[in-house]
């Protein structure tokens, strides 16, 4: 069997990097970085980048090395990913702070409010409420990360989990001063507006984790593979005919229902900001179904039915 | 605040615009230049999205029309005479009061209808860059539109009881020298002259970079610090008055607190300011000394 020899060089500086001689022809890249990580092992795999030209896509982990256009000696280029942290950490980390800090906010824990307001509670039957919707919404967003998603990245770059922490902490801390302030003023149309906020709340609950128990019974356990949802039995998921990423919808309308019941500004501007950024990935997700599947549904679009 | 853009200006090859509270636009000459352009161009964002592709946007020279129809560029070209001429306006102005008056107070006063409408106008420039006449990011030009806008309007305009204030004087004066620079650059390089100006006043292109990169580096701090010593000179007046503040109880449960944002914005050029400064410090090491720094990628 003929032995592929593989050189690893610097994207950047085109420094010699690292020589691998007698790889097998059907060796993954996975299994080539893994072997770099040996004379490097300050590059774990999870942070290597390889690929074929320096300024190219990256090479995917199951890429097999006779199957890429090399000779048998392939030339890799190598990119630092930075310091990487996996998904799984980055969600937990970032659902546990808003569901914490809210309720140090809820149950007025010392030095946020005026003395005299430490410890009480709230005569308003919507605080209650909608510290029950906030504190079940991240529940179930960590209790999705544990048993839910499957993800087809392990990792991403650490600083992400700074800036992303900063963004749901803050905001979660922002919103929920207001809600369980003192002074906080209940709904203009009081208990009906409260009613039917909760109600749009709850279906959209429901209606996102129905769409991500479909998109977990798309891809079996362990595989990366990717194919077109469908709508299910459940009528939740029959947005998925008017939409690519019905889940991104469904979380919008609860953050809108979640507005309404507190009729709190910030709450507003959070749903704001994170549809735009859900718009961006919708969109993306959007365009990369239709590059990748000639039969993709026309009608959908990415988060909003006919519209956006 | 508008800081953020000395790396921009740096960095690009055309727009981005050196707005920032005072450097002097830190654009790539005329297209002879290609050595600051090259250099210029890869300079790196403050933290925008966009980034990477604005160092890639504005690679070209100025000068380069790309596919500017005839009438984005007539549009530009009188947008940009126009610009000139108004701060060079406004500078004869400012010169002129205090030749006649001997001193600074009422300065402001008698200039701010001026500059009112001409830092105004430069919010056309947002739309610019919308539209893809300028390829500069959007995001880039906005903040630092914004960040001028806040000044003129939210702290000099609001605030009567700064305007006679040096400090007003000293990011006046760092604006207008920066603006006049800038504008009249871009209408040059638009009309495809060669900038007899710079050439007249240093024979080589590089000894031209050598001087823009030098004045930078007083002004840039000057304009910064005439702008935080505004703000903090109004501090105790926003204070005082409450003004732009909204309190609780209210309908839409939300409170703002026009003194601390002042604050947290005076903070925010600690982290900002260095940045910039120092990232121009290194492009100027670049483009004079030809020093290859490697720029950390993001």
């Amino acid at each position: 069997m003929k032995h592929y020899e593989v050189e690893i060089l610097d994207a950047k500086t085109r420094e010699k990097l690292c020589f691998l001689d007698k790889v097998e022809p059907h060796a993954t890249i996975a299994e080539i970085k893994n072997l770099f990580t040996k004379t490097h092992p300050q590059w774990y795999p999870a942070r290597q980048s390889l690929r074929l030209d320096p300024k190219g896509k990256s090479l995917k982990d199951e890429d097999v090395l006779q199957k890429l256009p090399v000779g048998t000696t392939a030339t890799l280029y190598f990119r630092d990913l930075g310091a990487q942290i996996s998904w799984v950490t980055v969600f937990l980390t970032e659902y546990a702070g808003p569901l914490f800090i809210y309720l140090l906010f809820y149950f007025r824990v010392p030095f946020i409010y005026g003395r005299k307001y430490d410890f009480t509670s709230s005569r308003h039957t919507v605080v209650h409420l909608a510290c029950i919707c906030h504190s079940f919404h991240y529940i179930k967003r960590l209790l999705e990360t544990l048993f839910v998603h499957r993800f087809s990245h392990g990792t991403m770059p650490l600083r992400n989990i700074f800036k992303n922490c900063t963004y749901y902490w803050g905001f979660a801390a922002w919103m929920a001063y207001y809600i369980n302030h003192p002074l906080y003023t209940p709904p203009t149309y009081g208990a009906q507006q409260v009613k039917l906020a909760l109600a749009i709340f709850v279906i959209c609950q429901l209606g996102n984790f129905s769409i991500h128990m479909a998109l977990r019974d798309l891809r079996p356990a362990g595989s990366k593979t990717r194919k077109i949802p469908y709508p299910t039995k459940n009528p939740f998921t029959w947005l998925f005919l008017l939409v690519s990423c019905p889940n991104y919808t469904y979380e919008v309308g609860s953050w809108i229902g979640f507005a309404i019941m507190t009729q709190c500004l910030p709450v507003a501007l959070f749903s704001l900001v994170g549809f735009t950024q859900m718009t961006i990935w919708a969109k993306g997700k959007h365009r990369s179904y239709l590059k990748e599947f000639r039969d993709y549904p026309p009608l959908r679009m990415p988060i909003i039915p006919f519209l956006l | 605040m508008g800081r953020l853009t000395e790396a921009a200006a740096a960095g690009s090859g055309s727009r981005a615009a050196g707005w920032a509270g005072s450097p002097p636009t830190l654009l790539p000459l005329s297209p002879t230049s290609p050595r600051c352009a090259a250099t210029m161009a890869s300079s790196d964002e403050d933290g925008t999205n966009g980034g990477a592709s604005e160092a890639g946007e504005d690679r070209e020279a100025p000068g380069e029309r790309r596919r500017l129809g005839v009438l984005a560029t007539a549009w530009l070209t009188f947008y940009d005479i126009a610009m000139t001429a108004g701060w060079l306006v406004l500078a004869i102005a400012m010169v002129r009061f205090y030749m006649e008056k001997g001193t600074h107070r009422g300065l402001y006063k008698s200039i701010q209808k001026t500059l009112k409408f001409f830092q105004t106008f430069a919010l056309l420039e947002i739309v610019h860059c919308l539209i893809g006449i300028v390829p500069t990011s959007v995001i880039v030009t906005g903040v630092q539109v914004s960040s001028r806008i806040f000044m003129v309007w939210l702290i000099t305009h609001s605030i009567k009881p700064i305007q006679n204030e040096e400090s007003v004087v000293l990011f006046l004066v760092a604006w207008t020298v920066t603006e006049i620079t800038r504008y009249s650059f871009y209408t040059f390089s638009l009309l495809d002259h060669l900038p007899y100006f710079i050439k007249w006043a240093s024979p080589t292109m590089p000894e031209c970079c050598y001087r823009r990169y030098n004045f930078f580096i007083i002004l840039y701090p000057v304009g910064v610090a005439g702008e935080l010593l505004t703000i903090y000179a109004a501090l105790p007046h926003v204070k005082k008055t409450g003004m732009f503040s909204i309190r609780l109880p209210n309908k839409y449960n939300v409170s703002f607190d026009y003194y601390y944002f002042l604050l947290i914005t005076m903070a925010s050029y600690i982290p900002l300011f260095p940045q910039l400064y120092f990232h121009m410090l290194r492009q100027r090491r670049k483009v004079l000394h030809g020093e290859v720094i490697v720029e950390k990628d993001d």
